[in-house]
């Protein structure tokens, strides 16, 4: 089986500045894979680069294609969808009109069924859809960006830090949500600061750190690693 | 001064307003989705006034050799920049945005100008003509540096300015140009007396507002223009090319720009560098709205109007300083208001 996403042997460069380097990962289909390390290790950057808003060189596969010249709005087209750290939502727009601009690239039938499955998964942006964007609460607002990413029909969804800033009790919910969309068949690339929660969710799991992967492995398997657990596990 | 000048100042200040009000929106709209202060929006008026009243005698206007001449431009810029990673469909899409619509529209006028075309003809000939001018400008001086400072899209803008102004009187020469009314209808409100194209300028300006308000609230491609202009990055994760959205605010700018021309060339004559002070009248406004308020520009444009209709009557030979003397006090107002916004990070 061909890997869904397959990263090979990718370096991401600002300047002078190496913040990914030589870095493979893959994402087999049906797989929640997550990538964690500390501040400033190069994961966002990684997520960013596989989008293509940032540049990447080496070899970078979707769904067996070579998507390293294509543009973000090609990928999105292919299923590939990234929700960024700052969510980046329409602000000054109202939830109902973000969700629909989620299926910008997708046919209008299929996007008002997409859109009612939407508001199914997420009963709370069904109750606020004629409220701006920018009014909603730091929880909402990481769901309305989670709804706008599955209003495009990705295939492989990538979170970046999806509990930043969130209460723990929200931060269940959003990973309930993930385990939830596997089941649906969305393959997921979670890359999180929370190393425990990450752990739990994931199938697999690769810890990055300057730019470069350092372990990988199953996720029970890394959770239990003592390296893991001192570094980013924390003591109890 | 007794109340009829007072009304008839008023009135004629309106009707200048309205079309500043129209210049004043597409100045908004192509800055929100672009950052650019688009200068060349007169330029625009200038083209769809002369085009019009050179179709109204008959003529074949010089701007019809424009179109294809920019649209091959900004083909062969696309398939340069590129072309070897389009698939063959979206070759096919460009050659025929690029190259067939000029070719049609070129064809079109050649086969239905004549004196006694119709004025609705003369009208949409001149929109097809000026219309495309939108888009493929935008491909060919902007797309190139999107992503740079405001200062630098200021400059192309001022570059791209003089580069129309002198195609302007190569197309059109040094002559100013007028046409007949849109209509001969006339209609008396107590001691006024509206003309037909005093009210052909109110319904056409209400008209565009109002379908540019349902463009961006309905309609999906209006949503993503005003999603880019909020937006950047959250536009282009959810496949919004930037590119596409720059091109599409341009091409209502250059579509508005030569509506405001067509309305304007039976009251006044029209040169062929008309349009800059214009323009910069529609631009007063726009900075009165701070660039950003589409009902705060259109209210300013208005104000406009009626000011500069008051200060031709006392005191003609300032109208236009105390027109541009206007935005002084609210850029003062705006400076010692406002948070420094450093966008030049």
């Amino acid at each position: 089986m061909t890997a869904l996403l397959d990263i090979e042997n990718v370096f991401v460069r600002y300047g002078q500045v190496n913040a990914v380097r030589s870095l493979s990962l893959h994402v087999e289909p049906g797989e929640i894979v997550t990538v964690i390390g500390a501040n400033g290790a190069g994961k966002s950057t990684l997520l960013n680069a596989a989008m293509g808003l940032l540049h990447a060189d080496g070899g970078l596969r979707f769904d067996g294609a070579d998507i390293s010249s294509w543009g973000i709005e090609r990928r999105v087209e292919s299923g590939l969808c990234l929700v960024p750290e700052k969510r980046e939502l329409f602000g000054a727009m109202s939830v109902a009109d973000n969700l629909i601009l989620g299926g910008f690239r997708v046919e209008p039938t299929e996007r008002t069924r997409i859109l009612a499955s939407v508001y199914e998964r997420f009963p709370r942006l069904a109750e606020r859809r004629k409220q701006l964007a920018a009014t909603l609460s730091g929880g909402e607002r990481q769901m309305l960006a989670m709804g706008r990413a599955l209003m495009s029909k990705p295939r492989l969804l990538m979170l970046d830090e999806p509990s930043l800033g969130l209460a723990p009790r929200i931060v269940a919910d959003i990973f309930d949500i993930v385990r939830k969309l596997r089941e649906a068949g969305v393959s997921i690339l979670l890359v999180e600061q929370n190393a425990r929660a990450a752990l739990n969710v994931a199938d697999r799991a690769y810890v990055m750190e300057l730019g470069e992967v350092i372990l990988s492995g199953g996720a029970q398997q890394l959770a239990s690693d003592p390296r893991v657990a001192a570094s980013y596990l924390g003591l109890h | 001064m007794d109340s009829l000048i007072f009304l008839f100042l008023v009135q004629d200040g309106a009707t200048n307003g309205a079309i500043y009000a129209l210049l004043g929106l597409a100045l908004v709209l192509v800055f929100a989705v672009t950052r650019v202060i688009f200068i060349p929006q007169g330029e625009f008026v200038a083209y769809g006034a002369l085009t019009y009243a050179l179709l109204a005698t008959g003529r074949v206007p010089g701007t019809v050799w424009l179109l294809p001449a920019m649209g091959l431009a900004a083909f062969a810029i696309e398939m340069i920049g590129k072309g070897s990673r389009m698939s063959g469909r979206e070759i096919a899409t460009d050659a025929a945005t690029h190259i067939g619509l000029p070719v049609v529209v070129v064809g079109a006028t050649f086969a239905l100008a004549d004196k006694s075309a119709s004025a609705l003809t003369n009208v949409l000939l001149t929109l097809a003509m000026i219309m495309p001018l939108g888009p493929y400008l935008y491909r060919i001086a902007f797309q190139p540096v999107a992503d740079s400072t405001v200062l630098t899209l200021f400059t192309t803008a001022i570059g791209v300015h003089l580069a129309m102004t002198g195609l302007g009187l190569a197309m059109f020469g040094a002559e100013g140009l007028r046409a007949g009314p849109l209509t001969d209808a006339r209609m008396e409100i107590g001691p006024l007396m509206l003309t037909g194209q005093n009210i052909a300028v109110y319904v056409a300006t209400v008209a565009l507002i109002a379908g540019l308000w349902v463009f961006f609230e309905k309609s999906l491609y209006g949503k993503a223009l005003r999603a880019t202009a909020v937006n950047r990055v959250g536009a282009r994760l959810v496949g919004i090319r930037t590119s596409l959205s720059g091109g599409l605010a341009f091409g209502l700018a250059a579509a508005i720009g030569a509506a405001s021309g067509i309305l304007i060339v039976p009251m006044t004559t029209v040169y062929y560098d008309s349009g800059f002070i214009i323009g910069l009248k529609g631009f007063v406004a726009a900075i009165i709205g701070a660039l950003a308020s589409y009902p705060g520009t259109a209210l300013a444009a208005l104000f406009v109007g009626v000011v500069e209709a008051f200060a031709s009557f006392y005191a003609s030979n300032l109208k236009e300083v105390i027109v541009f003397m206007l935005i002084v006090p609210v850029l003062v107002w705006r400076s010692l208001g406002a948070v420094h916004d450093d966008e030049e990070e």
